[in-house]
């Protein structure tokens, strides 16, 4: 029988490091994946990753499961990769996520493609992946967020508007910007695949 | 509904994450408006794009290194809820070799009259107790409490020797 998250993390609680080990093993992956996305750089994604980790070993004796353990694991895990973005833009603003709700978070500007690169359908995979990294990591942070959680962590609203705290509503709304802003961005990738499927379908 | 509305709505319809019960009425919706049908199309074709992207894996040193810092951390130290002071753990010392003192009386001094030994037996023991319960003396333990425990010098056999000389 498989133990729950919150019920492993009870056993670390109770001074079983080897429940932790379960843990570690279960999220390394998609946390590192999901810092990865956050950061773009693999050092920082596994820095970062391992300072999670530290956080939820060190609160493990004030640990209560009133809430999922992903929904806390990927909380902690957002504060953390927002504050080393920011801090490596060397910005000095106010670290919290509401800070990231500002009016004007729309009308961040978006980099265009280096005029070298062609943005189609020859472009070679990896630069493809670059490149569709590159796009989501110029989102506004919480639209960035929201989109990482529901495309790739496939997490439900809830549990997204919890880790970004807001309502269920608002979430739909930044998904819906974050999602027109990449279909815009995205829009040679998005047609060059539209027409290959079509052209298989016929 | 308008196409306004189902915009907003296309998302946790396609993703089937969302529970709301506006499923029905975007599905009406879409079967007489080929704007919002296109835009259906276009977001499934964005999240198969989005899944392009290839995951990364963790370093092979991952777990390692993260064992490694857990392993730094310091640990709960259970053993100082049973022993939470010197002074107290002199005290234990102490009456335990009490205790062991007295089991080994009758068997050292058998060949004795039953009523003498008796009494210089109690009067022992009185005169040890007295010691525990003397503050002065345990007081003076309080120069051992930057000692680690197992460099505290043990006073017990001595004075167990003592106590023996004396009644032989
Ligand atoms: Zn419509």
């Amino acid at each position: 029988m498989t133990r729950s998250d919150v019920q492993l993390m009870l056993d670390v609680k109770a001074g079983d490091d080897a429940s932790f080990d379960l843990l570690l093993q279960k999220y390394r992956r998609p946390l590192v994946n999901f810092l990865y996305r956050m950061v773009r750089d693999t050092a920082t994604a596994e820095d970062l990753a391992q300072e999670v980790f530290l956080r939820v070993y060190r609160a493990r004796k004030q640990y209560s499961p009133s809430a999922k353990f992903t929904t806390w694991l990927f909380r902690i895990a957002t504060n953390l990769a927002l504050n080393s973005v920011r801090d490596n833009r060397h910005r000095q603003k106010d670290v919290s996520i509401d800070a990231a709700s500002s009016p004007d978070e729309d009308a961040a500007p978006m980099q265009l493609p280096a005029p070298e690169m062609r943005i189609d359908e020859h472009m070679i995979e990896r630069d493809r992946a670059d490149y569709i990294r590159k796009v989501i990591s110029e989102l506004p942070e919480k639209q960035r967020v929201a989109v990482l959680l529901h495309k790739y962590e496939e997490m439900d609203y809830a549990e997204i508007a919890r880790i970004l705290e807001c309502s269920e509503s608002a979430l739909k709304s930044l998904l819906f910007r974050a999602y027109e802003t990449l279909r815009v961005q995205l829009a040679p990738l998005v047609n060059a695949s539209a027409s290959r499927r079509e052209g298989s379908q016929s | 509904m308008k196409c306004e509305d189902v915009s907003k709505e296309l998302i946790p319809y396609l993703d089937r994450r969302s529970n709301s019960a506006d499923r029905h009425e975007v599905e009406e919706h879409l079967a007489i408006c080929v704007a919002c049908r296109t835009r259906a199309e276009e977001l499934r074709t964005l999240w198969s794009v989005l899944d392009e992207v290839p995951i990364v894996e963790p370093s092979l040193g991952f777990d390692a290194r993260m064992r490694a810092r857990i392993a730094e951390e310091p640990q709960p130290r259970w053993f100082r809820w049973f022993v939470p002071q010197p002074r107290l753990a002199m005290a234990m010392a102490l009456l335990l070799a009490v205790s062991v003192w007295i089991t080994r009386l009758p068997q050292d001094n058998s060949g004795l009259p039953g009523s003498v030994q008796n009494e210089q037996q109690q009067f022992q023991v009185i005169k040890n107790l007295d010691v525990l319960e003397n503050y002065d003396v345990l007081s003076k333990f309080d120069a051992l409490d930057e000692v680690p425990a197992d460099e505290q010098p043990a006073p017990q056999p001595d004075q167990q020797n003592d106590q023996q000389q004396q009644q032989e």
